[in-house]
């Protein structure tokens, strides 16, 4: 069977459940995005009506259409109305068991057999999310790249017990998307975050004892690698509570030291420096003159 | 407002705000911002938000185009060109 994905539910709309659900409507689906409170859900509607004004200017592909159009095509609910007609649904709350096992339990009796349920998780065991559901079979890894609209490859996990159909359903999504898919086993962090998150922790080490300033350290990056960006305005752009709480995830699951997180990193994310998405992190996102 | 900018008195203010960005580099008039190295493409969100915010105007589609923004010379004639706009009603 290969008829299209019509209809996506996105449950979270922090900033990769925006970024997904601009990008999902931007190929034309119908989108389902939830989250607990409508204030989430006006920002989020905020923040994708920016995504597609600057979407031509940041260079995003494919044909512009009117902007009402695409908008339209993302309803915003808190009560996961619609979720009995949604073809595959994609979970990006933060990176919480506790919390993600309740939106499994939750979506799984309300959506029809058929639909596909992938986590746009950094380092939440796959088999872990199968084993909360009845369909474990068609549970799998999405891990999107911010900015989603942007960024055209995905890193896929298969779970224990994912088949190798729900591999290909979740394919066709991202080829509806115009987006490809790199599949990957189930470990913590997977391949991008077992790398990225030392990576930027270590990062934010250098800056804690004062080997080198946040510019340099990104300038480093930047010119000798030829990164785009480096890694603390990566971890600015994730959000820097996300970053600690992979890091954490991964001391956890391989109990191993070299993934304690850096104190400076705790103590940014205690006073709030939480990157892009809060106006500052480890440099500046206000949009005014003066601070 | 008056919406009078002139290109003098505009300059001034964008470099203040791009100052913030660039350490102790003195950005020319017709630096590329996005060829300096200390910001990244993403950055011109936030440059677009502030002009809008500093000069009290809307960007249109029609002006949303990286040549716009990339240097402070074309940033402060796109502001004049903005504030001497005929305001349609």
């Amino acid at each position: 069977m290969a008829e299209t994905l019509r209809t996506v539910g996105v449950v979270g709309a922090g900033v990769m459940g925006t970024g997904l659900a601009q990008s999902l409507a931007q190929s034309g689906h119908e989108v389902i995005l939830v989250d607990r409170t409508d204030e989430i859900l006006d920002r989020a509607r905020h923040e994708i009506a920016q995504g597609l004004r600057f979407s031509r200017v940041l260079g995003a592909k494919g044909p512009t259409e009117d902007r009402q159009v695409v908008a339209k095509r993302i309803a915003y609910t808190t009560r996961y109305e619609g979720f009995d007609t949604v073809d595959f649904v994609i979970e990006n709350i933060t990176e919480d068991w506790d919390l993600k096992r309740g939106v499994y339990e939750r979506i799984d009796p309300l959506c029809p057999p058929h639909a596909v349920f992938a986590a746009n998780t950094s380092v939440i065991p796959i088999t872990r999310i199968g084993a909360a559901v009845t369909r474990p079979d068609r549970v799998l890894g999405m891990h999107f790249m911010n900015p989603v609209p942007l960024k055209p490859t995905v890193e896929m996990i298969r779970g224990h017990h994912t088949t190798d159909a729900t591999l290909d359903t979740a394919h066709r999504l991202l080829a509806q998307m115009g987006k490809e898919g790199v599949v990957v086993q189930d470990s913590p962090g997977f391949v991008s975050n077992r790398v990225l998150m030392l990576t930027v922790n270590e990062a934010v080490y250098l800056v804690h004892e004062g080997v080198a300033t946040a510019e340099e350290v990104d300038r480093i990056f930047r010119s000798c690698f030829g990164h785009p960006m480096g890694p603390l305005a990566t971890a600015d752009l994730i959000g820097l509570d996300t970053i600690l709480q992979s890091v954490q995830g991964l001391h956890t699951a391989f109990a191993d030291s070299k993934y304690r997180p850096c104190p400076l990193l705790v103590r940014m994310v205690d006073a709030g420096l939480l990157g892009r998405k809060s106006g500052r992190g480890f440099f500046d996102y206000t949009t005014a003159r003066t601070t | 407002m008056p919406n009078d900018t002139t290109i003098e008195e505009a300059k001034p203010k964008i470099r203040e705000f791009l100052a913030r960005f660039f350490g102790d580099h003195r950005i020319a008039d017709d630096e590329d911002i996005f060829a300096t190295g200390f910001v990244n493409s993403l950055f011109i969100m936030q440059l677009v938000l502030f002009v809008e915010s500093e000069f009290a105007l809307t960007v249109e589609d029609e002006d949303l185009e990286i040549e716009n923004f990339s240097t402070v010379a074309a940033i402060a004639a796109l502001v004049t060109r903005k504030c001497s706009a005929p305001v349609s009603s």
